[in-house]
């Protein structure tokens, strides 16, 4: 008997996994190397202008965003839970597990709309320092730059598209979610939530490498 | 005209011009052999009654032979050139001695910062020019090259002298022009609509003329 | 959603009771969509053939009033005179159009998705749905891109490559709008790409037909793999460049210009790193289809089938890592010019590789020198004239000569239009039987490809020569200098013979349309070929193969001394032949 979770039957044999989960991974390969233009990209700016860069703490607040970071690991944690479930043919951990991962993959997002609010207020946008701003009043001091461009540039546009990343993420998820209450997911196929759970640990794996590298470095 | 360079007036026009023939000659050998094989292969093996293609899947030893002359060639063609690359550009490879200038290219100028009668580039004896490079025969000289707006390409075909001009970098140039005359300047980078007319000149003087020139410049 | 993960076969022959939009317009069936893709990208040749003559007016006849030009508004060409912002667009776009909208979908949009469910012996592609949205990505992209014609400022001006800062800042360009369009339009065709090489890797990897094993797969096949790996990592670094591009110009980025820690160089190297494999992307596939043609009608199989799929990865895994080479004059460190001059004259080794072996499978051939015979060994009779044009470029030394002159743009021509393109002339005849279920006319296939083989030489030969005489890119008007002036009358040549050149395409572009409707009806296998796709209806039914098919031999047995014919298809079982062991998955291997 075929099963819809193993490679396609009456197949030469190719990979050991079915179509969706091969075609995920493929996918994912190809937002390794997007990540890695943008990520690249902020490295040889760091290393090309260390002056355009504040020292870690002075611009972003860590300790809010360290708390995200564990969110969005926690996140995880439900999405490994709620696979986990549909696989022993639990359905209500299933439904429950993703309920839990959409709505701290949102809070996630939520949490960064508020800290990219707070840097605009305090005067860092994407093109750099607002003249007159609380932030622009400490350039040239001892971990503010004088002029900040490039690191705003490459801070904004690197978890704006991981943050874009996560936003598609939680639609998907919920989308997952409607159909894991209307019964459509079973303890034999369940590819749906393999499929969307491989994106949510990459954009979480995505996310713990930025953290490190534009905060905490 | 054709595959012949126009005649080049620096010191190391000669090596690169030696390397281009270098690699027409071995180019030109395997196109050739490329291009007569095909036709030959195309009119010899040309379909006629009865014949009967040769079954075969191929020849290690023909992949062997026809892997290891290219990758030979290539290799001998890399090892004569990298000892030139670093002579002409490499950061502080001007010889000892080279009148600095600095030239720095914008929408759509050269404009030419000479020493001045010291010598020395960043005194108060420098004077600018626009559009006019002038240099003394026989003399190496190093530009110190920039641009205030996007990227344009320091082109003098004469010299085969090339190179970018980036916004925020100063990179140098040194060549040794061998006659005196006039050779025209290129801007061998789009830089926008007037990128087409974005020429300048060099002119090499004998030395006499040169200092003449620098001191009549400077009297201004 | 239960058990069949392969789009069903249609085991008697029914079509769907599907509307016209659902099997035509919206479909979901990988043959429709090639042909989609098809006509799409035809479209694109055409307006990139078109943007090219229009320049070449100006480089042929300057100042002159373009014939027609009183069409092209006062910003662009005033009394049909080119403006030289206008040409400036009008090279920048050229380029545009032939990699992205034209040459990149024909090989790869085009003939990825028609040949590789095919050939491989599988009812359609892993992911249907996906590969409908792959071309309605690609659609409206190509209508974005069209827009910026019509923007004020002009469309895009700063070459195909758009090196900043002259990209990031309308300041430098007078072009805004053109420019934003075009970033735009270039990262929404990228997510077409990325999704068609998801669909094409999950497919070749997972679907091929029991028997159809990794080294039985033709090289079209290897060939369309490889280049989707390479779209695969390739185009997201060109959307994240382009992404980065567009904010510099938007809203106030740095990244590319020097105010502020930017680097411009920054950009040429998220650009070629993109650039270099997309180039690799431009030629595989062609390389791919050449090797099935000229086995075809040399009635001979592949010389050396595996040395031709190492030099394919070869070409691959170099192409990475030879980026540099577009920037040797770039003001980049001159020790890394020598470690790129070292990639890429071993890049070299694996193109000759391929080389010999066209010829060894045409040696001791019985050769048929039909319409695709001729496009594919002219594939290989040009594709080496680039290559070798490109070791000057790679000798450093003398690449400060000819770096920015006509001796680049002839390498391209030579192995873009005298390689990619002659090999989809090919291709597109080979297969047009089997597409639309015709013979395209002969006659007209052969002066097509005499007089465009005339006129392509005339016209990017020359090109060669204007470089040795240091001729740079992208110049308006060469008369403003006087070393070039001697070079005039070349330019003149060249753009009467791209005229000509042009004008011959009409011929190409009349024989398809015509045998689409008149053409000599096709039978399943009108070349004799060992290709599965040949075992099908021409054009094949929805689904494609009523049973599935069983492979038991490599695609190049021709001329086998198994058979009388002097051809032995893949799927035609011998006595003797063994029956795939691993045909069902269930866990024993």
């Amino acid at each position: 008997m075929t099963s819809a979770m193993a490679p396609p039957a009456n197949r030469e044999i190719g990979s050991d996994v079915y179509n969706e989960k091969l075609g995920m991974w493929v996918f994912l390969g190809s937002e390794v190397m997007f990540f890695t233009a943008l990520i690249g990209s902020y490295i040889i700016l760091r290393f090309a202008s260390p002056e355009a860069f504040a020292a870690p703490g002075n611009v972003l607040n860590i300790p809010v965003t360290a708390v995200n970071t564990f969110l969005l690991i926690c996140s995880s944690v439900t999405m490994v839970k709620a696979f986990a479930a549909v696989q022993d043919g639990d359905q209500r951990g299933l439904r429950m597990y993703l309920v839990a991962t959409c709505a701290i993959g949102a809070t996630f997002v939520g949490v960064q709309v508020f800290e990219y609010n707070q840097l605009v207020h305090h005067g860092f946008v994407p093109s750099g320092y607002v003249a007159a701003s609380e932030y622009a009043a400490q350039a040239g001091t001892p971990g503010w730059p004088e002029s900040v461009g490039v690191y705003s540039s490459s801070f904004y546009t690197m978890t704006g598209f991981h943050g874009f990343h996560v936003s598609m993420g939680v639609l998907c998820m919920s989308f997952v979610t409607w159909k894991a209450f209307r019964g459509k997911y079973t303890q034999t196929d369940h590819r749906g939530v393999e499929v969307i759970g491989l994106y949510w640990h990459f954009v979480d794996l995505v996310w713990i490498i930025l953290f490190t590298i534009v905060y905490l470095m | 005209m054709g595959w012949i360079l126009p005649e080049g007036f620096s010191t190391f026009a000669g090596d690169i011009d030696f390397l281009y023939y270098v690699v027409l000659v071995v180019t030109g050998i395997a196109f050739v052999i490329v291009e007569l094989g095909i036709v030959i292969f195309l009119f010899k093996y040309r379909h006629r009654p009865g014949q009967k293609a040769h079954y075969t899947h191929g020849n290690n030893t023909a992949e062997v032979i026809w892997t290891a002359i290219p990758a030979v060639t290539v290799v001998v063609l890399g090892l004569m050139s990298g000892g030139l690359w670093a002579e002409i550009k490499g950061h502080e490879s001007a010889p000892a001695g080279s009148i600095p200038y600095a030239v720095d290219g914008r929408q759509f100028e050269w404009n030419v910062t000479y020493a001045g009668l010291d010598g020395q580039l960043g005194t108060g004896d420098d004077f600018v020019v626009r559009n006019q490079l002038h240099v003394p025969v026989n003399q190496p000289v190093v530009l110190q090259l920039s641009a205030e707006d996007v990227i344009h390409s320091f082109f003098v075909p004469a010299f085969r002298v090339k190179q970018d001009a980036v916004p925020g970098m100063t990179i140098p140039v040194w060549f040794e022009a061998t006659q005196t005359g006039e050779y025209e300047i290129a801007c061998a980078e789009l830089c926008g609509l007037g990128h087409y007319r974005m020429r300048a000149m060099v002119t090499v003087h004998t030395a006499e003329d040169f200092q003449q020139w620098v001191a009549d410049q400077s009297a201004d | 959603m239960a058990t069949s993960a392969l789009p069903h076969a249609d085991a008697h022959g029914h079509e769907h009771d599907l509307s016209f939009i659902r099997k035509y317009i919206f479909s979901t069936d990988h043959k429709i969509i090639g042909i989609q893709f098809l006509l799409l990208s035809l479209i694109g040749l055409f307006i990139g053939g078109l943007l090219a003559i229009t320049l070449r007016w100006q480089l042929g006849f300057p100042g002159e009033a373009i014939p027609g030009g009183g069409i092209l508004p006062e910003t662009m060409a005033p009394g049909g005179i080119l403006l030289p912002e206008f040409y400036n667009s009008l090279v920048t776009m050229h380029g545009t159009f032939m990699v992205f909208f034209a040459i990149m979908p024909l090989l790869v949009g085009v003939f990825g998705n028609y040949l590789i469910p095919l050939k491989i012996g599988a009812p359609d592609m892993a992911f249907p749905r996906l590969n409908m949205w792959s071309f309605w990505i690609a659609l409206p992209a190509t209508v974005l891109m069209i827009s910026g014609f019509f923007m004020a400022g002009g469309h895009a001006a700063a070459g195909w490559t758009a090196y900043a800062p002259l990209s990031a800042n309308p300041e430098w360009t007078g072009v805004s709008g053109g420019q934003k369009v075009w970033l735009l339009s270039i990262a929404i065709l990228g997510m077409s790409s990325i999704l068609g090489a998801t669909n094409y890797i999950t497919t070749v990897v997972n679907l091929r037909a029991p028997g159809m094993t990794w080294f039985r797969l033709p090289l079209s096949i290897w060939a369309l793999f490889l280049t989707s790996i390479l779209v695969l990592l390739a185009i997201p670094i060109l959307s994240g460049a382009a992404i980065m591009l567009y904010f510099d110009q938007t809203i106030g980025t740095h990244f590319f210009d020097a105010l502020d820690g930017g680097q411009p160089l920054l950009w040429q190297h998220l650009f070629w790193y993109f650039g270099h494999p997309e180039v690799y992307i431009l030629i595989l596939p062609a390389m791919g289809f050449v090797s099935d043609i000229i086995s075809n009608n040399s009635r001979k199989p592949v010389f050396g089938y595996h040395s031709m799929i190492f030099a394919m990865l070869a070409i691959m895994g170099l192409g990475w890592i030879v980026w540099g080479h577009h920037m040797f004059q770039s003001g980049m460190n001159p020790a890394l010019g020598t470690t790129f001059m070292v990639s890429t004259l071993l890049i070299a080794v694996p193109s000759a590789i391929k080389t010999f072996n066209w010829m060894g499978t045409m040696w001791r051939g019985n050769i048929r020198l039909n319409v695709p015979m001729l496009n594919a060994v002219a594939f290989v009779a040009m594709f080496v004239i680039g290559g070798l044009s490109g070791v000057f470029m790679a000798v450093t030394p003398v690449d400060i000569y000819i770096h920015d002159t006509y001796f680049i743009v002839a390498h391209i021509h030579y192995v873009l239009f005298g390689g990619s393109l002659f090999a989809l002339f090919a291709a597109i005849t080979f297969w047009y039987p089997k597409m639309f279920g015709r013979m395209m006319n002969s006659m007209i296939g052969k002066v097509h490809f005499w007089l465009t083989f005339l006129f392509y030489n005339l016209t990017f030969w020359p090109m060669h020569n204007l470089g040795i005489g240091g001729h740079m890119r992208r110049i308006y008007d060469p008369s403003e200098y006087e070393f070039l002036q001697p070079l005039q009358g070349m330019n003149t040549f060249i753009t009467i013979s791209a005229i000509l050149l042009l004008t011959t395409q009409m011929l190409f572009a009349l024989n398809f349309i015509m045998s689409w409707f008149n053409g000599e009806k096709a039978s399943d296998n009108p070349w004799k070929d060992n290709g599965v796709e040949w075992t099908t209806p021409s054009p094949p039914p929805h689904g494609n193969f009523p049973t599935v098919p069983i492979v038991y031999r490599g695609p190049y047995e021709f001329s086998s001394p198994l058979v009388e014919e002097d051809f032995l298809p893949q799927t035609r079982k011998l006595e003797g032949d063994q029956e795939p062991g691993a045909a069902q998955n269930e866990g024993d291997r």
